[in-house]
């Protein structure tokens, strides 16, 4: 199955290990993040946030906060509703509050900001603002938010009388309420997939520099998807979109944070206009994990149907999802669940279905992001935890279950019963590739002897089947916008090139893998090659990074616009060879005549004479340059195996992860390194959630997870050295086979935890517990009290 | 002053005290007027517009800030501008010239140990003060070492692999 990478030491051009070309600034403490923006004349913006969940605005007094000598402006919701931007869409068709005008829904919701000449003083003068609440009763338990007497939190929705957000379901309920009906055996389980927070070490912010001169804006801002975000202001604002211009400079880790548009961005665009001076806003950690995109929050009732043997017949599933108080999911429009509908996983399941009920709650906004690839994450642990229960009831071993169920190569592309063709795939391959690197039979040895011991280890095995690269414009889009990507490549009359594309790297490397992309193309070396984004004046358009869609993407669309070039510098070497095109065989980085290897020219040469006065041929124009918009067909379907080795401590609880073996496949392997690297990254989210992560509430509505101290993130000492392997099954639908991988190990790594810690208490009889398996936690389940988290 | 002049209010400034420090930076002594609440990490962020320092959390556990203190790893943004008078701060900016590269930094690049890079100048600060100390640790001494400083990219493997790089180097250097 393996495909072999040749080192970039051997060949410096296209695919392989290559040292990424954005290092030597970091390294260097050169790179140029949001908060290391200074304009001249620029001002610091803060936000007063709401102190209680749920609670009417009776009034607010700003007197002492503008009588601070250092303050220029302050800005409440009711002179937002002034301008008519009191409000402003979400991503998912909703509207969310900017500043609160009539009252607040969440702790941590903004209701007023400060602009002063520091941001020590814009802090200071937060205090000074007096706000004045009528406290409301709080639904921060999402299992009640659907109750009759639940207070309303959406009254600002015309006719609105309950929490009720929407309701979604996919697959076939007649057919798979048959295949249970005659199943011998139906295992069920309700789990909980808690609320987590992508936490990216680099907070959010903005400079927003509005030009009154030209009527300009320049807003240099934490975003994922800077060119969505230009056209959502101008719809917005009112600003023509060829006025607005959006930098994303070097973001400190995204995970799907940055991806919608916060409050904070809005208020400093409206705080440049109001003082026509430059104004940055960067909201400090417990603003981030308070206010910003959440993650998961799926409240999961799973079943499995099965012959007694171990054929898997049929899924079906219930869940509720909080959604906070604005429905903020980052989705396409068309999946307000995002792409849950893959949760029949791997395997040849006859029968599938899902109802979905979505609510809102007195908390923040999100759902969608942390690597989830648009609640991905949520339907692998449901398939993953759910097969593990059916192999705890039939007393099989988990892998030998999943090995009779996962599909088979010859399958693909296969339409699951949700309606998702999944490309390629050889699971049984990868499979077996984690076992042999774990050495899976010689782990079982070793637990059956710890076991005869007292001890407590656990084995857990995942198997995963990502859907990533949204998406085929026909039916994805993200308010109204095209899930598809451009890239233009010029290369310049030196043979020296420019890539300029759509999305926006957020430390995946596309700097250097892009630049590997063009290079294995037209020959050029990557070193040769500067890659640009981020930038809406300089790069085409494209919906940005975010959902593992780089790759199948924007990746697809670079290896397109090198090909047009490469199209175009065929034709000019036929001319300057005086020979037929046909006659002419391409050889990495240059055009020969064949049958003669030496008349030949390479692509820097064409490039000069491209430029040059010489002869072109008819029809063509001077200069060697090229845009593509790339609307993939379909997803890709990366996949995975991955096996978790765990020690539970008996007395404790604690639970220490031993080994992690990694089998990703992708398809082709632009970078090994960086995907070694993407990988780890991933597990490294697996251990923090499994173990340890999560937004947690008292019955107040209070957020008790706001900082650092309590939501707990992996150091170095939580996690162990990592396995990686790999499998090569390429996208067939893909211009060089290459799928996304950025979120599969994040998106395949929790189940493979969870059932590893699982694994290891069997010897309590107990089949399921939900995450965070903190010692406490798992303490009380170990005892016969396993506590959902909400 | 800051510059050639400084512009005088016309209102009375805050009433807020400020205090006159002096602290050598990357082996240059740099002195200025501080409030002194300022924390060190914004003085050496905006101040000194040393922005390879970051700021990633509000409760000191994340140490994207770390610099070092007269030779010491220390979290900036716990500690007051004023603390660091008279004292030697090195950040990432003084590892190495614009042109050469500190082997702690070669490390990081040739075994991939970033990738966003926010974290990455606390990580490589807090390695040179362990690698000072223990110019041959143990994997589990540099896991150890760093557990003051979170990574939400690399999974930290790289990071360990990048120090044990340049502790190889570093000490082939000083067998030379």
């Amino acid at each position: 199955m393996s495909t072999e990478f040749v080192d970039n030491d051997r060949k410096p051009v296209g695919y392989g290990r290559m040292l990424r070309k954005e290092d030597p600034r970091f390294v260097r403490g050169k790179g140029r993040f949001i908060d290391d923006v200074q304009l001249p004349g620029m001002l610091h913006l803060a936000l007063l946030r709401a102190p209680i969940a749920h609670g009417r605005i009776l009034g607010v007094d700003t007197t002492a906060a503008e009588a601070h000598p250092k303050v220029k402006l302050v800005v409440t919701g009711a002179m937002l509703a002034e301008r008519g931007l009191a409000w402003m869409p979400t991503m998912s068709g909703d509207v969310q509050a900017v500043l609160a005008t009539d009252k607040v829904r969440f702790q941590g919701q903004e209701v007023a900001f400060v602009v002063a000449e520091d941001r020590y003083a814009a802090r200071d003068a937060l205090e000074l603002i007096d706000v004045e609440y009528e406290q409301l009763p709080a639904v921060a338990n999402v299992r009640t938010a659907l109750d009759p007497a639940a207070p309303v939190i959406r009254d600002d929705l015309a006719g609105k009388t309950d929490n009720h957000c929407f309701d979604w379901e996919t697959g076939d309920r007649a057919a798979t309420e048959a295949a249970f009906a005659d199943a011998d055996v139906v295992v069920s389980q309700d789990m909980v997939y808690p609320r987590v927070h992508p936490a990216p070490l680099e907070t959010c912010g903005a400079v927003a520099d509005y030009d009154a001169v030209d009527g300009g804006l320049t807003l240099w801002c934490t975003t994922q998807a800077p060119h969505a975000h230009r056209t959502l202001y101008a719809l917005v604002s009112g600003l023509p979109e060829h006025m607005i211009r959006v930098i994303s400079p070097d973001i400190g880790g995204g995970f799907g944070n940055k991806v919608p548009i916060y409050p904070g961005y809005v208020c400093a665009i409206v705080a440049s206009l109001l003082t026509g001076e430059p104004v940055k806003w960067t909201e400090d950690r417990s603003e981030n994990l308070t206010s910003t995109a959440f993650a998961r929050d799926y409240i999961m009732h799973g079943e499995l149907a099965a012959t007694r043997d171990g054929r898997i017949l049929a899924i079906r599933t219930r869940v509720l999802a909080d959604h906070g108080a604005f429905n903020g999911v980052a989705a396409p429009t068309n999946y307000p669940a995002g792409f849950f509908g893959v949760f029949t996983g791997s395997y040849d399941i006859r029968a599938a279905y899902c109802a979905m009920t979505a609510v809102y709650t007195n908390k923040a906004p999100g759902g969608v992001a942390y690597s989830c690839s648009f609640r991905i994450t949520e339907a692998v642990y449901l398939i993953e935890r759910l097969v593990d229960c059916l192999a705890f009831e039939l007393e099989l071993d988990p892998v030998e279950l999943r090995l009779a169920n996962l599909l088979r190569p010859e399958q693909f592309p296969y339409t699951t019963r949700t309606g998702w063709v999944y490309d390629s795939g050889n699971y049984e391959a990868t499979l077996r590739e984690a076992l042999r690197i774990a050495d899976y039979d010689g782990l079982r040895r070793e637990q059956r002897d710890k076991r005869a011991r007292g001890e407590l280890m656990g084995i857990g095995v995942s198997f995963f089947t990502e859907a990533v690269g949204a998406g085929p414009r026909r039916d994805m889009d993200i308010m109204g916008l095209g899930m598809a990507d451009g890239a233009e490549l010029r290369v310049h009359p030196t043979g020296k090139a420019v890539l300029r594309v759509s999305c926006q790297t957020q430390g995946q490397g596309h700097e250097t893998t892009f630049a590997q992309i063009v290079a294995e193309e037209i020959g050029i070396p990557p070193a040769d090659i500067k890659v640009v984004h981020g930038d809406t004046d300089q790069t085409p358009f494209g919906l940005g990074t975010y959902g593992s869609r780089s790759t199948s993407v924007s990746g697809a669309a670079a290896a397109m616009v090198a090909r047009k070039v490469r199209d175009k510098a065929r034709l000019i070497a036929s001319a300057m060879l005086e020979i037929s095109v046909a006659d002419l065989v391409w050889d990495k980085g240059s055009f020969a005549v064949v049958g003669d290897p030496t008349s030949c020219v390479t692509i820097q040469d064409i490039a000069m004479h491209a430029h040059g006065t010489g002869e072109l041929p008819d029809g063509v124009e001077g200069s060697l340059e090229a845009q593509v918009h790339y609307n993939p067909e379909n997803l890709t379907y990366p996949n995975g195996a991955y096996i978790c080795v765990v020690d539970v401590d008996p007395d404790t609880a604690v639970v220490t992860v031993r080994r992690f073996v990694a089998v990703d496949d992708c398809g082709t392997r632009i970078n090994p390194m960086i995907i070694e690297g993407q990988v780890h990254r991933g597990l490294t989210d697996g251990v923090g959630m499994a173990l340890m992560e999560m937004i947690a509430f008292d019955d107040d509505g209070n957020c008790l997870s706001g900082s650092l101290m309590d939501y707990l993130l992996p150091s170095a000492l939580e996690v162990p050295d990592w396995q990686t392997g790999f499998t090569v099954t390429p996208s067939p639908h893909h211009p060089i086979g290459a799928k996304g991988v950025g979120e599969s190990a994040t998106v395949g790594s929790p189940p493979a935890v969870v059932n590893a810690v699982m694994d290891a208490l069997k010897p309590y009889g107990l089949r399921h517990a939900d995450m965070p398996l903190t010692p406490s936690r798992l303490w009380e389940a170990m005892r016969g009290n396993p506590q959902p988290p909400v | 002053m800051t510059g050639l002049y400084e512009e005088i209010r016309e209102e009375p400034a805050a009433d807020v005290p400020v205090r006159r420090v002096s602290i050598t930076v990357n082996g240059a002594k740099r002195t200025a007027d501080v409030e002194p609440r300022l924390l060190l990490a914004h003085l050496l962020r905006q101040g000194f517009t040393l922005t390879g320092t970051h700021v990633g959390c509000d409760t000191t556990n994340c140490g994207a800030c770390t610099v070092l203190l007269d030779g010491q790893p220390v979290k900036s943004c716990t500690m007051l501008a004023v603390q660091a008078d008279g004292h030697e701060v090195t950040t990432v900016e003084g590892l190495a010239g614009p042109s050469e590269l500190h082997p702690i930094q070669e490390g990081f690049s040739d075994e991939h140990g970033l990738q966003c890079g926010f974290c990455t100048p606390g990580m490589m600060l807090a390695a040179k003060a362990l690698l000072e100390t223990n110019p041959d640790p143990t994997e589990d001494e540099v896991r150890w070492a760093l557990s003051g400083n979170l990574c939400r990219c690399t999974g930290y493997q790289n990071i360990v692999k990048s120090i044990l790089w340049a502790a190889r180097k570093l000490q082939s250097q000083a067998g030379t």
